[in-house]
């Protein structure tokens, strides 16, 4: 895509991606005949692997670029809508697209933490930072700290931030990543890792920002159309709705019967209750911190920020978090439908049923090493509810057979979590290489850098982090949806306030975010280690996936005292912040700031 | 800076205040007030859905959704008042 043909694409947006969608829809009917004739599961398999990240590396080798602001904010360009569903693949990965459904199963009410703390972090978004960010116009987060905070010191305990929690979060994709390219590919974990880097990086290396903003669209189309597909079947099947969000209290109904049938203590629905099916405040204090630190989180990750770089000015920086919103409430919305559809299933049809008599993708899925595990305590020959044990994360990738639907299915789903995946690692990966190759290297090694050196090092460090976060996740790291939530309270512990203030407060000072931020950052950091790792009892029970409810309040106050104690910033520092917080005009730089 | 005078400028910053407090004020109340009622909730039953159930799977979502499309085009109000809007 040559800059003069790049217009003609980005006013035919609509018409190319549907073009797109359609073709996809086609591919997926064709399959499903191919599988009616005869062809083998594993051939289909193949087919949606490979197809769709051919798809995509062929979407990231059309958009190479040599320019800098095309590599960076893909020459801020990209629509309101589109940069809503690239921000939709960039924010919603594995743990979305595989587990959350699966954590509602196993969690109920408890569950939907994660549903409520993963969609409200964008009215922060929206409402504090986006559109100011998009004002200020440069290429990453640290550079905002680096302006606003006169200087490299604010500059380098961004990036420090920001590396910890990018690069905790793209060690749990990339695992990700691996887990499915192995289960539909059929090659060992070790060698499917290499293979999904493969994939991650022809998508990103050679555009930068441009080429994953529209694989990001691609991959969004493809991920929401698998998520919707079997879930819309079988609420159509069961109750003859096709909105599954409306005709999931059914199952709800069936569900609470069952339990009562089974004896089972805590209810789906149920609220703060612990495993006996009391209200518990450990419960509830857990809930709200989690949610607090999953929001905050959100509108501190670099890689969810910098998304809004990339729109043409301010208002559309405004409506775009407005559609990032939307596109992700689709499917966060319908996870909860997900759950209650594979509860009543199991609780109707595998529980207390004659083990040798099982449906048939229960005795599928137990053939796969520990994801579903039957064992008859008793020897009674009927599976009772604890003899049972399914893992969280085949709830989404079992669903297609659960409702008794065709291979094709099965694969297109695959093709949807490996898509969540993709979307994802591309776009930390994006926001680790950029902070280090322009706010370290160009910023503070090398300002004299020409345009061609700038890039050839983006991409060196781009391929370099790649394979760091791969050889981590091939040693199986554990926990990784505990991994995703360390990753967002990081990020809001250390980048939160200094952000937030920043625009906000204008009082504060270059010393007080520093120390602000760096204390609040390692509150965090300690509560993390301390509890994981050397058996630090938790505070007031709070488990460390919400690490940032102590980071966060410290990073505000040490911040707010710190500036309190020093000379207030410059007029000039005054008037800059002025000039972000208005959406027209020109930026007033403070002398000095380096700037381009 | 667009063409405004100081006093203006405070005008334009403090209606964009009043809008930030309002819409945050909505979002603790969808995010935390209405989930600390769950349990009390949960007793009403609407199309069988128990409502503080699907207050959090659903309800507080979409009013997520609605607080980011109201919040685009209040500002975007308020910048245009104020003459700041982009053209």
């Amino acid at each position: 895509m040559a800059t003069s043909s790049s217009n003609a694409f980005v006013s035919n947006l609509g018409k190319i991606y549907g073009g797109y969608a359609g073709g996809f829809i086609g591919f997926v009917i064709i399959l499903a005949i191919l599988e009616q004739m005869g062809v083998p599961n594993k051939i289909i398999g193949y087919a949606f692997v490979f197809l769709t990240i051919g798809v995509y590396a062929y979407i990231g080798i059309l958009s190479r670029t040599s320019e800098l602001s095309e590599y960076y904010v893909a020459g801020r360009v990209v629509p309101p809508v589109f940069n809503g569903m690239a921000t939709g693949a960039d924010w919603m990965s594995a743990a979305s697209f595989i587990s959350m459904a699966g954590g509602l199963y196993l969690a109920g009410y408890g569950g939907l933490g994660y549903v409520l703390g993963w969609t409200g972090g964008y009215v922060l978004v929206a409402v504090l930072l986006a559109p100011y960010l998009r004002k200020f116009g440069q290429f990453t987060v640290p550079d905002f700290l680096g302006v606003r905070y006169e200087g490299n010191t604010a500059r380098v305990c961004g990036v420090i931030v920001l590396f910890s929690a990018s690069f905790t979060y793209i060690v749990a994709q990339t695992f990700g990543i691996g887990i499915i390219t192995s289960r539909f590919l059929g090659i060992p974990f070790e060698v499917a890792i290499f293979v999904g880097l493969l994939g991650i990086l022809v998508c990103s290396m050679l555009g930068g920002m441009r080429a994953v903003t529209w694989t990001q669209v691609a991959q969004y189309i493809i991920l929401i159309i698998a998520y919707l597909t079997p879930v819309v079947w079988l609420s159509t099947t069961l109750y003859g709705f096709p909105i599954p969000e409306l005709t999931y209290g059914q199952a709800l109904n069936e569900i609470a019967e069952l339990e009562k049938k089974l004896g089972i203590v805590k209810p789906h629905v149920a609220a703060y209750v612990d495993a006996k099916g009391q209200f518990s405040w450990v419960e509830f204090h857990n809930f709200w911190a989690l949610v607090l630190c999953l929001m905050v989180g959100t509108a501190s990750l670099p890689h969810i920020l910098m998304r809004y770089f990339t729109t043409p000015n301010v208002r559309d920086a405004r409506k775009s978090v407005a559609w990032s919103i939307f596109f992700i409430f689709l499917l966060y919305f319908t996870a909860p439908a997900y759950a209650a559809f594979a509860k009543r299933e199991v609780y109707r049809d595998v529980i207390g049923q004659q083990i040798s008599s099982l449906p048939a993708w229960v005795q599928n899925w137990s053939q796969v090493g520990g994801l579903l595990t039957i064992k008859d305590g008793n020897s009674d020959g009927i599976l009772q509810l604890s003899e049972f044990v399914i893992n969280q994360d085949i709830i989404v990738l079992s669903m297609p057979e659960i409702a008794g639907l065709p291979y094709v299915v099965s694969g297109l789903v695959a093709a949807g979590g490996l898509a969540a995946a993709l979307s994802t690692a591309d776009g930390l990966l994006l926001a680790i290489a950029n902070a280090l190759s322009h706010d370290i290297y160009f910023k503070m090694i090398d300002p004299k850098a020409s345009t061609v050196r700038r890039l050839v090092v983006a991409r060196a460090l781009l391929v370099i982090v790649a394979i760091m976060g791969a050889a981590i996740a091939g040693t199986r790291p554990a926990g990784i949806i505990q991994m995703v939530a360390w990753a967002f309270s990081l990020a809001a512990a250390g980048l939160f306030a200094p952000l937030v203030l920043g625009i906000w407060w204008k009082r504060t000072t270059s010393m007080g975010a520093i120390i602000g931020m760096m204390s609040g950052f390692g509150v965090c950091l300690y509560y993390l280690i301390a509890t994981r790792y050397f058996d630090m009892p938790l505070w007031f029970g709070i488990r460390n996936i919400s690490s940032a409810l102590f980071g966060m309040p410290v990073a505000f106050i040490v911040t707010w005292a710190v500036s309190l104690m020093t000379t207030p910033p410059s007029k000039e520092m005054q008037d800059f912040v002025d000039s972000i917080r208005t959406p027209k005009g020109d930026l007033a730089w403070v002398r000095g700031s380096q700037h381009e | 800076m667009a063409n405004m005078t100081p006093a203006q400028r405070e005008a334009h910053w403090s209606k964009t205040s009043r809008l930030m407090w309002t819409i945050m004020a909505l979002w603790f109340f969808f995010s935390f007030v209405i989930p600390a009622f769950a349990a009390q909730l949960n007793n009403v039953v609407i199309g069988g859905f128990p409502l503080g159930f699907y207050m959090a799977a659903q309800g507080s979502l979409i009013s997520y959704v609605v607080l980011c499309f109201w919040n685009a085009s209040s500002q975007n109000k308020i910048d245009q008042e104020f003459g700041v809007a982009e053209d």
